[in-house]
């Protein structure tokens, strides 16, 4: 057991540093720390901009196998780009979803034909994609999907019906991933299907939800008989939950380390307003303060232990399963710490109507962290019946 | 990234995790809580003689296995789970540290072969006041002759009363806080001391007073520089902090082990209560407490590894150390208090374990500092040091 890593490693992370203070800047200047979670919405112009620059510089599809334009980058080169990005203020990525999510999914399920069509667009940083999974009545409940996906064959494509929510970034992209039921009589995860839409046709609607922010991240996207083509199923029909399930397994830790670093840098925020107002000398804030320190820190730890290999049978290990629920709450005390090291001066807007400043937006925002992704409830269950072995929730 | 078990140090915690469930078994415990000494002899030999443990870390040109801090605390680990009764703690992690921090290198000659040899010894430096810091030290050494005269008692000693080896602080008359600290290494049987247990609610650790009226040591027996003790006694409780933490989370650990056990055959309403999302909820949290709280004993590890090394991130010592007593104590308490409560009535008997893992999470929170204590530390490197930009670089 060790801490250091190798030299290797070390003359990547200079080189991704090096990168990034070259180019991030000028042009780019404004988008640092901006598009992060709680502020999707902002400088997307420009966001896109330096998603096609990042292109340029060799720094999308960091994980992708180089046989389909990636850098094939270890675990560890990974890490270390994502690490280097929060540090230097690199912008909420508006390709993550493709690049994280559609991507590797099609690496692994897609045909080549969809391969050949989907991917240079993604790792270009001109195509966008969204991930149509929730809908009203699918949230923690995923498998209850009542979208529908009808086959015409006189016209040889695939009819979508139904809603979404949630949709990240749905008004931003070009492509949607979807499942919908292929079998309108199954029920569950049995009868699904994968389907890769494009966001530009008439049987779209995406309606953004304001949210108590007063943004609007997430939207509602409505589908009345739009179309993809017959190929742009990915598996068979009756597939989807296996494809899409696939898509969890591909996350693997790699970006827990930026992740946090964006969390070191909103604590540190916190921090230097706790020295200038003097909550610092209050010893109930301190106790909180020392606390969130812990809380950080161990994270990083067992994000270390985590991307050290535990799990290699493709199962999660028992620090990974953690993951969600740890950091989840913590970022959401985080914000709670925020509000009460600001004092009084936490209700003062930065504007009328509703513009919030950055440790508001944070308070508020990480409301949503406990939810999203599985709420904090899925996750106590899922750590209880699969890594304690507790018997499972019964199922209607 | 490494930061994983070797295979050797697998093998290693493996060995000890056997060792202790056949021999530190609840009947064991018992037997051995109810007497004066608080352990079992034949046992002590047995963990020198068939295992090593007392010689693993300290180097091989002193008689010992040269194995690190890891190895130590995976070890240490396994005996907080299996509540070993011993002066395990007090001789290698009090008596051995103090001296490879601060003994020379004839000192060490002399008597570490002796404590890898089975010898015991503990440290004492604590006074009446309850506190942890420097200030706790009341003991005073003056000069006399070619040695000093030791006058004062100490109280908390860990094994003091069966200790053979001591290494205690004392202070010169009339110095305060950290100045004018000595620190000694004298026979425990040295004219002039007097020790007495203190019976303990957690009966699995033993504690004593010792009372020294006109001690006369020689020279020889002071480690380091006269009244200059206090940077190695800090460094000697910083590595004393990781090893009892350790003890915590093997003590979190078991606790939910044998809590899921009994969950696992208890039949209410007709199921068993292990199938109640309130209790599976409550276990999942457990868990989570006692992952982290195990990342955060490893990367204390190896930092103190760094720290006995002399290598740079040893300067990480005394943050690590808190940052993983202030968890531990917290986690144990959590999952022992969760232990007996998911236990129902039988948790609340003497019959069932859970209550002396309680009892032991007590102990061990308060032993060295509690949460709030580390905590408060913590604060201060946060909030009363450099600036804030300058912290973050010391923490990174």
């Amino acid at each position: 057991m060790k801490l250091s890593c190798s030299a290797a490693d070390e003359q990547f992370r200079q080189e991704v540093a090096a990168w990034l203070a070259a180019n991030l800047c000028g042009e780019f200047e404004s988008v640092r720390y901006r598009g992060g979670p709680g502020d999707e919405h902002s400088c997307v112009g420009e966001r896109k901009a330096w998603e096609r620059r990042l292109h340029q510089g060799g720094w999308t599809g960091l994980g992708w196998p180089r046989e389909y334009g990636g850098r094939g980058a270890s675990i560890e080169q990974q890490v270390i780009f994502n690490e280097e990005y929060a540090r230097a203020g690199g912008p909420g990525r508006i390709g993550h979803i493709g690049e994280t999510l559609a991507g590797p999914t099609l690496i692994a399920f897609g045909t080549q034909e969809q391969k050949a069509r989907y991917l240079p667009g993604i790792l270009r940083g001109e195509d966008f994609w969204c991930q149509g999974y929730s809908e009203p009545s699918a949230g923690s409940d995923l498998a209850n999907v009542k979208t529908r996906a009808r086959f015409d064959p006189d016209r040889r494509q695939w009819c979508i019906t139904g809603q979404k929510v949630w949709t990240s970034l749905a008004h931003e992209a070009q492509y949607c991933f979807v499942i919908a039921r292929t079998d309108p009589a199954s029920v569950g995860h049995r009868g699904l299907g994968f389907f890769l839409l494009a966001m530009d046709q008439a049987g779209i609607e995406v309606r953004p939800i304001e949210q108590l922010t007063g943004t609007s991240e997430f939207n509602e996207v409505f589908f009345d008989e739009a179309v993809c083509g017959e190929n742009d199923i990915v598996g068979a029909p009756g597939d989807g939950w296996q494809v899409a399930m696939g898509l969890l397994g591909f996350e693997r830790g790699v970006s827990t380390l930026g992740q946090q670093m964006l969390f070191q840098n909103e604590f540190d925020e916190v921090l230097r307003i706790a020295r200038e107002n003097g909550a610092a000398t209050d010893p109930a804030i301190r106790q909180r303060i020392a606390d969130a320190h812990v809380g950080l820190r161990i994270m990083r730890f067992n994000s270390m232990r985590m991307l050290s290999g535990g799990g290699d049978d493709g199962s999660l290990s028992r620090e990974a399963m953690i993951y969600k629920l740890y950091w989840a709450t913590w970022h959401r005390n985080l914000g709670k710490l925020a509000m009460d090291v600001l004092g009084p001066e936490s209700e003062i807007l930065d504007d009328a109507p509703y513009a919030l400043n950055r440790l508001q937006s944070l308070y508020l925002f990480t409301r949503s962290d406990t939810i999203y992704g599985g709420t904090n409830q899925i996750q106590r269950n899922i750590i209880a019946e699969r890594a304690l072995g507790m018997p499972r929730e019964p199922r209607g | 990234m490494e930061f994983r078990f070797t295979e050797e140090q697998e093998m290693i915690r493996a060995t000890a995790e056997t060792f202790l469930a056949e021999l530190s078994t609840s009947a064991a415990v018992r037997a051995a809580m109810v007497t004066e000494r608080g352990y079992d002899p034949a046992l002590w030999q047995r963990m020198c003689a068939d295992m090593c443990w007392q010689a693993m870390h300290i180097p091989e040109e002193y008689g010992g296995l040269g194995l690190g801090y890891v190895e130590l605390v995976a070890t240490l680990e396994q005996m907080g789970r299996y509540l070993l009764c011993s002066p395990f703690y007090a001789t290698v992690c009090l008596a051995a540290n103090a001296l490879l921090v601060a003994a020379t290198d004839a000192q060490k000659r002399h008597y570490l072969p002796q404590l890898a040899a089975g010898t015991t010894g503990t440290l004492a430096f604590t006074g009446s006041s309850g506190r942890w810091d420097a200030a706790t030290v009341e003991v005073t050494c003056t000069p006399e002759g070619d040695g000093y005269r030791l006058r004062g008692s100490y109280r908390y000693v860990p094994d003091g009363h069966t200790a053979q080896l001591l290494v205690c602080a004392a202070r010169a008359p009339g110095s305060e806080g950290e100045a004018g600290i000595s620190l000694f290494v004298i026979a425990a049987d040295t004219p002039g001391i007097s020790r007495q247990w203190l019976p303990t609610m957690d009966q699995t650790r033993r504690q004593a007073q010792l009372v020294f009226d006109d001690v006369l040591v020689p020279a020889a027996a002071l480690l380091g520089e006269a009244g200059e003790g206090w940077l190695p006694l800090a460094r000697i409780i910083d590595l004393a902090t990781v090893a009892i933490a350790a003890d915590q989370v093997g003590g979190a650990q078991q606790s939910l082990d044998m809590t899921l056990a009994y969950l696992q055959e208890r039949v209410q309403f007709g199921r068993v209560i292990a199938s109640y999302q309130a209790v599976k909820h409550k276990a999942a949290d457990m868990m989570v407490r006692a992952e982290a709280g195990r990342s955060a004993i490893y990367y204390a590890a190896c930092i103190a590894d760094e720290a006995l090394a002399g290598g740079p991130l040893g300067r990480e010592l005394a943050e690590a150390a808190s940052i993983a007593k202030a968890y531990c104590s917290d986690a144990y308490f959590f999952n022992a208090g969760c232990g007996i409560q998911l236990h129902g009535g039988v948790g609340f008997t003497a019959e069932y374990d859970i209550q002396l893992y309680f009892k032991r999470a007590k102990s061990t929170e308060t032993f060295l500092g509690n949460g709030a204590w580390h905590r408060e530390r913590l604060a201060r490197l946060l909030l009363d040091g450099p600036a804030p930009a300058a912290v973050t670089e010391a923490l990174a």
